[in-house]
């Protein structure tokens, strides 16, 4: 074969190839859940990317950060910069690479770990795992992420090329599927999830019998090795039980990491014994009959954290620098418009209508 | 490794590459590697049992071999020329007896291991029944593709034995030959005569070799993830309820059934004839377009041709001349001539066919199915001078389109009936499934949206229904021109534009993935 010949034979399989991938590539784009409206947790990990200064501290867990603490709020209380990146039932080992990740793109001073989803030692389930990690960018801590995580039934590289998880989605694709096609609209502030309205506790819902107390090995390795991380790059580890009613926070569990924190000399905040003090009332706090916090919750939850963090952590208030502040003052207008739009929802509607899918109230 | 799974995928992007990077007198010896890996995949258990395989036949092929190789040299020698007639012949006769207990040897411990690990339950069950015994099954393991690779051992040596080709020394190439993964799985069951020139040959790169293979795989695909895999919820749920599913629905699913089966079947063929072309390997045909056929006969030489071959040339030809047959066929000659004539013929067509339903699988009902294909095959026969009357007398009317065309439904149709027997596993409820087509109705009930509770939805209906037709189209046009393939290579860009094409409907169409069940070939379990 010569070498025109090998040209003229190869070059247009090639050519072909790349016309594929391209394909395959815009329609795994098309595909993709946008979660630009309904279930908004799937967009919240790729928000990260977009954060334009470095955090002070970082916030890893499940919906326990994410609804319960304003970063906006720390920031207008203390100064401090902070970032959640939580997500819908994220298990320990996402918390680790979410981290390990973070930690590519800044150097925070305390990372700030809630233990809620350490209950969870093995995967759970494959739709929260696709809406932590299809944001994540590719890296090896995504590649670690979604072989940690993975279920029977999935594999890892539909997590590449999301068509191949993704391809039965064409007989469901909506007009948010392509107006967000190559743009999101952003879904948070810092990483908070606002939630205005309000579902109050009327009682206190009946605890389940704990059948195995014991903290599976698996979250004790991911949490040894979250630890090994912040040391590693010189942050600093809070772990912390954030406030909820339910799911019950049993105190087999709770022991169990007193012990370990006291062990590993970390710092443990459990914000259920300091309910009272803080200010949370759920009857007006949460948003869910207490299983999350509303905005008002999180909203005194997190000055008092911001406090906490700022005298006995000795965290900088940034308020003075310009460069900061001018970001955070973005953030600041958008939480506001945020809150007014919920707000006007709630007084249109009664409820968030927005939350529901476009469907009547649940 | 399924077919279907990433990790079969990256098996052969990865085996592909080396192939053609490596020395070539070393790519036969990649191929075994790969077999082995392929293998130790599906359990180490059933690798044993493969290796037992073949050292039994290259053992025995090769003391088969040394003994035609001595027998032939001693008759040419002065010592064996200069021996007596009558001597020649009891020496002659003593090393064919030797080799005779060779094989027998050697097909007693290869069809030994198939009988035990798949037959056994089968026995115990029936014993249980018959004797009201209570005896327990037993829970072996039952190797991956143990009927193809037994089968294509025992045609090794019995084809050493009638000294079609000659006994392979190396146990190496044997096990390469036992083992070739893409045939492992669902056959075509090849015969060493066939496959030792291309398999254990040095393959250079050829593109159009290449090109066809990836496509012939693309196709596979396609056909089992596309179609057969999208109408399997619906033919499980209709299987799996016949008194609810009955009349109608009966039908509708044999018809399903046939297009899962095909699609099925044939795809995983094109996978593995594609996979082979890519390395440079010729594998025959398994399938000639059997929905095509015009009688029950053809049909069986156009699906899973090796299979009907094999039963053919080491089952029904040996027995229907098998010399104490024949004797048997003399004497009853004396009273009934046109019997005593048939009868060779018709018992090895009934043991033939008894055994290849056997051979389907450890039931009931694939005996009774195999029976039934043997039966209607010699009633076709028995019709045969009336059918060829009637043709005569109206040549326009038999010679037309219409009644081509209603030759094949009716083949269809017959085989979509016999095909009952395995759809639904039990042979009483295959009778009455059947018979309810004819008695219990429910042609309103099924096309008023019973259809859509079977686990598919109109889009699944809508894609599988194009995805048939598709298939028939290129079915019609390898029935007018011949291979496909080579109509669009003659194309300046059309090769270039099938690859993509193909690939991308099978990433957007297939029924893969979570939220599908990733289903084994349904010849896997032979």
């Amino acid at each position: 074969m010569t070498t025109k010949q090998k040209i003229k034979t190869w070059l247009p399989l090639c050519l072909c190839l790349v016309l594929l991938a391209a394909a395959v590539w815009f329609l795994g784009r098309l595909t993709q859940p946008k979660y630009m409206s309904g279930v908004l947790e799937g967009a919240m990990t790729a928000e990260y990317y977009e954060e334009k200064t470095p955090h002070d501290v970082i916030f890893i867990g499940d919906c326990e950060v994410y609804e319960n603490f304003s970063p906006v709020t720390m920031w207008r209380e203390a100064g401090i910069t902070s970032y959640i990146r939580g997500t819908a039932q994220q298990l320990i080992w996402q918390s680790y690479y979410l981290l390990e990740d973070a930690f590519r793109y800044e150097s925070p001073k305390i990372v700030v770990y809630n233990v809620q989803a350490m209950k969870y030692s093995e995967p759970q389930s494959e739709a929260y795992n696709r809406m932590a990690l299809d944001g994540m960018r590719l890296s090896v801590s995504k590649l670690g992420a979604v072989r940690a995580s993975m279920t029977e039934d999935e594999d890892a590289i539909s997590y590449l090329i999301p068509l191949l998880r993704y391809h039965s989605r064409w007989q469901e694709l909506t007009q948010e599927d392509w107006t967000y096609l190559f743009r999101r609209d952003k879904v948070t502030v810092a990483g908070y999830l606002m939630r205005a309205d309000v579902k109050p506790m009327k009682r206190l819902p009946s605890v389940p019998i704990l059948k195995d107390p014991d903290i599976g090995e698996a979250c004790w390795e991911y949490l040894g090795k979250i630890q090994a991380l912040c040391e590693k790059h010189g942050a600093r580890l809070i772990l912390i039980k954030s406030s909820s009613i339910w799911p019950h926070w049993y105190d087999e569990w709770e022991e169990q990491i007193s012990a370990y924190a006291a062990e590993h000399g970390l710092d443990y905040i459990n914000f259920l014994p300091l309910q009272d003090e803080i200010g949370i009332d759920f009857t007006t706090d949460t948003y869910d009959a207490g299983l999350h916090l509303n905005l008002y919750g999180a909203e005194k939850a997190s000055a008092y954290f911001a406090r906490l963090l700022a005298d006995a952590y000795g965290l900088e208030d940034h308020r003075g620098d310009s460069a900061i502040a001018a970001d955070w003052e973005e953030k600041c207008a958008q939480y506001d418009a945020l809150l007014d739009a919920q707000l006007r929802e709630l007084e249109e509607y009664g409820y968030l209508k927005s939350w529901t899918l476009g469907n009547d109230r649940p | 490794m399924l077919f279907t799974s990433y990790r079969f995928i990256a098996f052969l992007a990865l085996l592909f590459l080396v192939y053609y990077l490596i020395p070539k007198r070393f790519q036969w010896l990649l191929l075994l590697a790969a077999d082995v890996l392929f293998y130790a995949c599906a359990g180490w258990k059933g690798l044993v049992f493969l290796c037992v395989t073949v050292l039994v036949s290259w053992l025995a092929g090769m003391l088969m071999g040394r003994s035609f190789k001595e027998q032939k040299s001693f008759l040419k020698s002065p010592e064996g020329k200069a021996l007596p007639r009558e001597e020649r012949k009891v020496w002659k006769k003593k090393r064919e007896s030797y080799r005779k207990f060779v094989l027998t040897l050697a097909l007693l411990a290869d069809l030994g291991i198939l009988a035990a690990l798949k037959y056994t339950n089968f026995f115990i069950s029936n014993v249980n029944s018959l004797f009201s015994a209570e005896l327990a099954g037993v829970d072996w393991v039952l190797p991956m593709g143990i009927s193809f690779y037994t089968f294509q051992t025992v045609s090794y040596l019995i084809d050493v034995y009638w000294e079609k080709v000659e006994a392979e020394n190396n146990l190496l190439r044997v096990a390469l030959f036992t083992s070739f993964f893409p045939l492992l799985v669902q056959g075509p069951i090849s015969r060493f005569g066939d496959l030792k020139e291309t398999l254990y040959a040095e393959h250079s790169f050829d593109f159009k070799g290449f090109s066809f293979g990836m496509q012939r795989i693309l196709w596979g695909y396609f056909k089992k993830l596309v179609v057969a895999d999208r109408l399997l919820p619906a033919v499980k749920a209709l299987c799996g309820a016949p008194d609810q599913y009955n009349g109608a629905f009966a039908l509708i699913g044999a018809l399903f059934y046939a297009a899962e089966l095909y699609a099925d079947f044939t795809g995983g063929i094109d996978i593995t004839i594609g996979v082979a072309q890519v390395l440079g390997i010729e594998v025959k045909e398994n399938f000639i377009r059997p929905y095509f056929s015009r009688n029950i006969a053809e049909y069986w030489r156009r699906w899973h041709i090796s299979m009907g071959t094999w039963f053919k040339d080491y089952v029904f030809f040996p027995m229907s001349a098998a010399p104490r047959l024949m004797k048997l066929s003399k004497k009853i000659r004396t009273r009934w001539d046109g019997f005593g004539r048939k009868m060779p013929v018709y018992l090895s067509t009934l043991v033939t066919w008894f055994l290849t339903g056997l051979w389907h699988g450890a039931a009931w009902n694939f005996v009774v199915w195999g029976l039934l294909n043997a039966v209607i095959i010699l009633i076709a026969e028995e019709f045969k001078p009336l059918s060829t009357r009637f043709r005569e007398k109206f040549p326009r009317l038999t010679g037309s389109f219409g009644y081509r065309v209603f030759e094949i439904l009716r083949t269809f149709l017959i085989m979509c009936s016999l095909r009952m027997l395995d759809c639904y596993r039990n042979v009483p409820v295959s009778f009455k499934a059947f018979g309810s087509v004819f008695t219990a109705g429910k042609w309103r009930e099924a096309f008023s949206g019973a259809l859509l509770e079977l686990g598919l939805s109109v889009w699944d209906y809508r894609i599988a229904g194009l995805g048939v037709l598709l298939m028939f189209l290129v079915s019609v046009l390898q029935e007018r021109h011949g291979s496909v393939r080579e109509l669009l290579w003659k194309k300046p860009a059309l090769p270039y534009v099938v690859f993509p094409v193909l690939a991308l409907l099978v990433l957007c169409f297939g029924a893969y993935g979570v939220g599908y069940d990733a289903s084994q070939f349904i010849y896997n379990q032979f």
